[in-house]
């Protein structure tokens, strides 16, 4: 029965356990040295994809990311996990981390035209930047129907039924194929790399390509004028009674 | 024992306690100084921390053993690739029957948890007899074994586990019963004393001997060096009044 192809994206980013620092520069934080790993929501994206090829629902599981020479580390995890096969649209040193969802939304659509697949399944957000914004361009771009912070994900007869998380609770929607989805974090628990599929993944292939290959054009469209750390948080001010609180609370404007 | 703060780490499961120690001599012949910790754990154990804690087994199926290695190492990406060269060699060699590596500081820190939340899950289940010796390495499952053998007999329920720091031939032996019996008591003590001394082992490994464990000394000390040990606190200690009761046999 299993039918669909499944094109999974992934992001190399900074380890979610690391302590970030900004920047003497103040334009970034510091990467050298530190280390990087995929960005949780793209794990919960391949292992659905993975689920599904167990399933029998998806027949092919190819997964691409975009970014510098180690992105390729981030590809063979994903193989490991069990994707078949990997592209990497290697993103020269330097302008790897100008690289912008809109830039990666239409990289997307030119590897969607060239692969052919049913399903695009995307993480949510990538930690470093948190945009949540390439699953919504690249539906746009390919104007496909779309179901983002999707926390459960079912195929029946051709149509997939989305749980989706939402400010006010769960929504539930139902999007015919082929479709764009971004995974949120409880879609599903992703697996680790076993042993057999780790060696088995150095011997999957991964397919080099650029983006003047595709003919996208990715220079940046916004520019990061600076970044700070947040306010380092103040004491508070403890007071004797209700009218003192009242009395602080105009003075300093909040009422 | 405080177990060091993650970089990555591997998980793997082994059919044999003896696959357990070639997966370890591999881990310090591929890997050296980069190796911060070497745990290893039982079925019991895993099922415990699995049903008790909801915290799930990176397997499928279980395994009657478990060996986890965590590395600290300056470089972090040296260390991912000795990682993964040492658990090539590992499924090369067969030395284990399953593995998993961890890919984030996230997926190494839920490794550890398996095996720093045993003790916490053993309390869910009953009253815990606990045990920390040290035995040479080829031994150290065999002593949970022949306490499971003793206990037999016993009208309680015994739940016979053992977790450790193969690095340090350290072993955590914990018999586990519904509740506290007198009865398995003076089955297992001073029985794992008796067993822990003929292998040439110690007694107590890291967490010292303490009140409860003073009056066993003879089984890892003889007794002129005990009586060595007493000459040189009473020179210090003259009125016992420094940590009284503790270390050395009451007379």
């Amino acid at each position: 029965m299993a039918s669909l192809r499944v094109l999974v994206g992934c992001k190399r980013v900074i380890d979610y356990a690391v302590k970030i620092r900004v920047r003497p520069d103040a334009l970034g934080v510091v990467t050298d040295g530190v280390k990087h790993s995929m960005n949780p929501f793209d794990e919960n994206a391949i292992e659905e994809a993975v689920r599904m090829k167990q399933k029998k629902i998806v027949k092919e599981i190819v997964v691409a990311s975009c970014g510098g020479t180690q992105s390729q580390e981030t590809i063979r995890t994903a193989l490991a996990m069990g994707a078949d096969r990997g592209i990497h649209v290697e993103i020269p040193k330097g302008t790897d981390e100008s690289l912008q969802p809109l830039a990666v939304a239409k990289i997307f659509a030119k590897l969607v035209e060239k692969e052919n697949p049913d399903i695009v399944i995307l993480g949510k957000q990538a930690i470093d930047d948190d945009s949540n914004q390439t699953t919504q361009l690249l539906a746009g771009i390919l104007e496909w129907p779309q179901g983002t912070m999707a926390s459960v994900v079912e195929h029946s007869e051709g149509k997939l039924k989305i749980t989706r998380e939402v400010d006010g609770g769960l929504e539930d929607i139902s999007v015919g194929l082929p479709a764009v989805i971004s995974a949120d974090l409880r879609l599903n628990e992703p697996r680790y790399a076993t042993l057999p599929n780790i060696m088995k993944a150095k011997k999957k292939k991964i397919e080099k390509m650029s983006p003047e290959d595709l003919g996208v054009d990715v220079t940046p469209r916004l520019k990061v004028l600076k970044v700070v750390d947040p306010p380092v948080r103040e004491a508070g001010d403890k007071v004797p009674d209700v009218s003192t609180l009242m009395d602080k609370l105009k003075e300093k404007g909040h009422i | 024992a405080v177990v060091s703060t993650q970089s990555t780490g591997a998980m793997f499961g082994c059919d044999t306690f003896e696959k357990v120690i070639r997966t370890f001599r591999l881990a310090r012949q591929s890997m050296g100084e980069i190796v911060s910790a070497c745990e290893f754990m039982d079925r019991t154990c895993m099922k415990a921390v699995n049903e008790q804690l909801s915290l799930s087994s990176p397997f499928p199926d279980p395994h009657p053993f478990y060996f986890i290695v965590e590395t600290s190492g300056s470089n972090q990406e040296h260390d991912m690739d000795k990682l993964e060269a040492y658990v090539g060699r590992v499924f090369e060699e067969g030395a284990a029957d399953d593995g998993v590596l961890a890919t984030s500081k996230d997926q190494a820190a839920r490794l550890m948890a398996l095996r720093e939340n045993i003790a916490p899950a053993l309390k869910q289940l009953g009253y815990n007899y606990k045990y920390d010796v040290s035995l040479p390495l080829g031994q150290m499952y065999s002593l949970v074994e022949k306490v499971a053998t003793r206990v037999r007999g016993s009208e309680d329920e015994c739940l016979s586990l053992g977790y450790g720091h193969l690095g340090d031939n350290n072993l955590h032996l914990n018999l586990v019963t519904p509740h506290y019996s007198t009865e398995v008591l003076g089955m297992i003590e001073p029985f794992i004393y008796e067993e822990v001394a003929k292998l040439r082992g110690s007694i107590s490994a890291e967490h010292g001997l303490g009140l409860k464990k003073a009056n066993y000394l003879k089984y890892s000390k003889d007794s002129e060096v005990i009586e060595m040990m007493r000459t040189l606190k009473e020179v210090f200690d003259p009125n016992h009044i420094m940590n009284p009761y503790k270390l050395l046999p009451w007379k």
